[in-house]
């Protein structure tokens, strides 16, 4: 490192040694308190004891039953991601109009034709109010949001769907709003100075300079979304999860693998659908 | 003017029916997964009107206020609040002693193309470093395409109840995302700092070190504090298939139907996830520049 390139080594500053000392504590502190026990990890019991467990896994039970049944789970925890991303968008868009704020109150658009002081306090309580709704959905963790569900409308995947369209529209309206924020000015300050309208402006200046990013955050959220759905039965809510708590609960450990398995194709077939998508749309 | 980008572009591609077709051909397709998929979700907005639906809601928002906040409870939550950030942190650090060897093996520029193969032998390098190089892509591969979660379940199969089964699946599943991330990065390195080093006779240790190294640390710290950023939010919920923290007391306080303190726990959690967003964001911001 003799400043041949153009890495800052993080040692170059003190509060960078200051910051390296502190996570070192920190993952002392850490070490303590999980018990982690990496001599029995390493050598001996720890190790033996897991390759025990995930030797039983072999061999998948590839048996009709069984593949039908991860086939089943695999249909319905991609129907789960998908409508649950689909429902996150349609969440995501309106919250995000509205804790935008050079869409709602400020900025180009209200360059020269400002507005009274009573719309301006609504709009800026709108913005708080849709700011705060969204890190609501966000904070609240999928499987949290899938047992209220659960709670609420009762087994099955629909409660998964809901569960996922909630936390994810959290996330989604968060970087849309972000996104919204971001664009290009230049495109809105020509369309301001032809006199066209507000919702003009936002409708052809604002977003489809934001549609790629958005359509690029949805497709990589479905990919989260792949995921989460296929745990999301872990508390009721359909899908593969379902199935994997069922067979880890009573000891069906081929079965386990395969369904496994099954998660895996799911997985990989998701991202690439998406990767591909996006390659070719944004 | 416009016709010179749509021209190159159909240079590139060039434009036939079937790319003309896409946008329809893959809105069809889009509505019919869509409706397949609403159908087999059973997605179903009546069933909020059914039976004990809203009477549940109700009881749902009445239970959970006010919070609870009695200092008795405040305390004994303090020790499953230390224990997420425990996981979280052990579970990186585990991710990274998985992610640096297997994201080395897994980086083509290391193992076997690139300037550092120049001058090796053809046969030596395909089965030297090609079969290391595949065998650790797919190992990656199925590492993080299994959730934590399922992760977290299995190990508490393996090596019971407590904090120690959410450090390893934490590890396991961002190990292989980190690994990932470590070859991506490793492999979009400038390639001049290696090739003035190889010009200088260095040997293939000394441009790993010299020149691949120094060019990556400041993304692979980066990378490694966002994916601790996730491992708090991951460690978190863990613990509802018994792998400790915040996540086994919200899912008891739950089934115990102790609205008022799943509030105050997941105020608690967004506490948690701020600080520990806001500390990592400032540290990458200063680390990448």
């Amino acid at each position: 490192m003799n400043g041949m390139v153009s890495a800052r080594p993080l040692g170059r500053h003190r509060s960078g040694w200051l910051v390296a000392s502190g996570f070192v504590l920190l993952i002392v502190w850490s070490y303590q308190g999980t018990r982690v026990d990496l001599g029995s990890l390493l050598g001996g019991e720890g190790l033996r004891q897991m390759a025990g467990y995930f030797a039983k896994l072999f061999p998948p039970d590839l048996s009709f039953r069984a593949l039908r049944d991860a086939g089943v789970g695999a249909v319905e925890t991609f129907a789960i991601s998908f409508v649950g991303s689909i429902l996150a968008v349609c969440i995501a868009l309106p919250l995000a109009l509205l804790t935008s704020r050079t869409v709602l109150y400020r900025g180009i658009l209200y360059e020269g034709r400002g507005l009274s002081t009573a719309s301006r306090a609504l709009r800026v309580g709108l913005y708080a109010a849709a700011k705060a709704l969204l890190n609501v959905l966000r904070t609240i963790p999928e499987i949290v949001w899938a047992l209220m569900f659960v709670f609420m409308v009762g087994l099955g995947p629909f409660p998964g769907v809901l569960a996922l369209g909630f936390h994810t529209g959290g996330v989604l309206g968060k970087l849309f709003g972000e996104v919204l924020e971001d664009v290009d000015p230049r495109p809105l300050e020509a369309l301001q100075s032809t006199g066209a309208s507000r919702l003009r402006i936002l409708l052809y200046g604002i977003l489809p300079q934001a549609a790629p990013q958005f359509l690029s955050y949805a497709l990589y959220r479905w990919e989260v979304n792949i995921r989460a759905a296929a745990v999301l039965g872990f508390v009721g809510a359909g899908g593969l999860g379902q199935r994997i708590h069922i067979a880890i609960s009573l000891f069906l450990e081929h079965q386990l693998l395969t369904l496994m398995l099954a998660i895996y194709l799911m997985v990989t077939l998701v991202d690439w659908l998406s990767a591909s998508l996006r390659r070719r749309l944004v | 003017m416009a016709m010179i980008p749509s021209a190159e572009r159909a240079g590139r591609f060039p434009a036939s029916a079937s790319k003309a077709a896409f946008p329809y051909l893959l809105a069809v397709v889009v509505l019919a997964a869509l409706v397949g998929s609403l159908r087999i979700a059973q997605v179903d907005p009546r069933r909020f009107f059914e039976g004990d639906a809203l009477g549940n809601v109700a009881r749902f928002v009445r239970g959970s206020y006010p919070p609870r906040l009695s200092p008795e409870f405040l305390g004994l939550m303090l020790q499953p609040l230390a224990e997420t950030v425990q996981i979280s942190v052990m579970g990186t650090v585990m991710a990274v002693i998985i992610g640096i060897p297997l994201g080395l093996l897994a980086t083509s520029s290391l193992t076997w193309s690139g300037v550092l193969h120049e001058r090796g032998v053809r046969l030596g390098r395909l089965t030297l470093g090609f079969l290391p190089y595949a065998l650790s892509r797919s190992i990656l591969s199925a590492f993080r395409s299994i959730p934590e979660y399922v992760w977290a379940f299995m190990f508490v199969r393996a090596v019971g109840l407590g904090p120690f089964p959410g450090v390893l699946a934490i590890g396991v599943a961002y190990g292989g995302m980190l690994g990932k991330v470590y070859s991506e990065i490793l492999e979009n390195m400038d390639p001049r700092p290696l090739e003035a080093l190889h010009a200088g006779g260095a040997s293939k240790g000394g441009i790993v070190l010299y020149g691949l190294l120094p060019q990556a640390l400041p993304n692979v710290i980066s990378y490694t504090l966002y994916r601790w950023e996730c491992a708090i939010r991951a460690s978190s919920i863990l613990g509802f298939v018994g792998a400790g923290g915040l996540g086994q007391q919200i899912e008891l306080s739950m089934r115990m139907f102790q609205f008022d303190e799943v509030i105050t726990l997941l105020a608690m959690l967004f506490l948690l996830v701020a600080s520990v967003d806001f500390i990592s964001g400032r540290i990458r911001a200063r680390v990448v520049r």
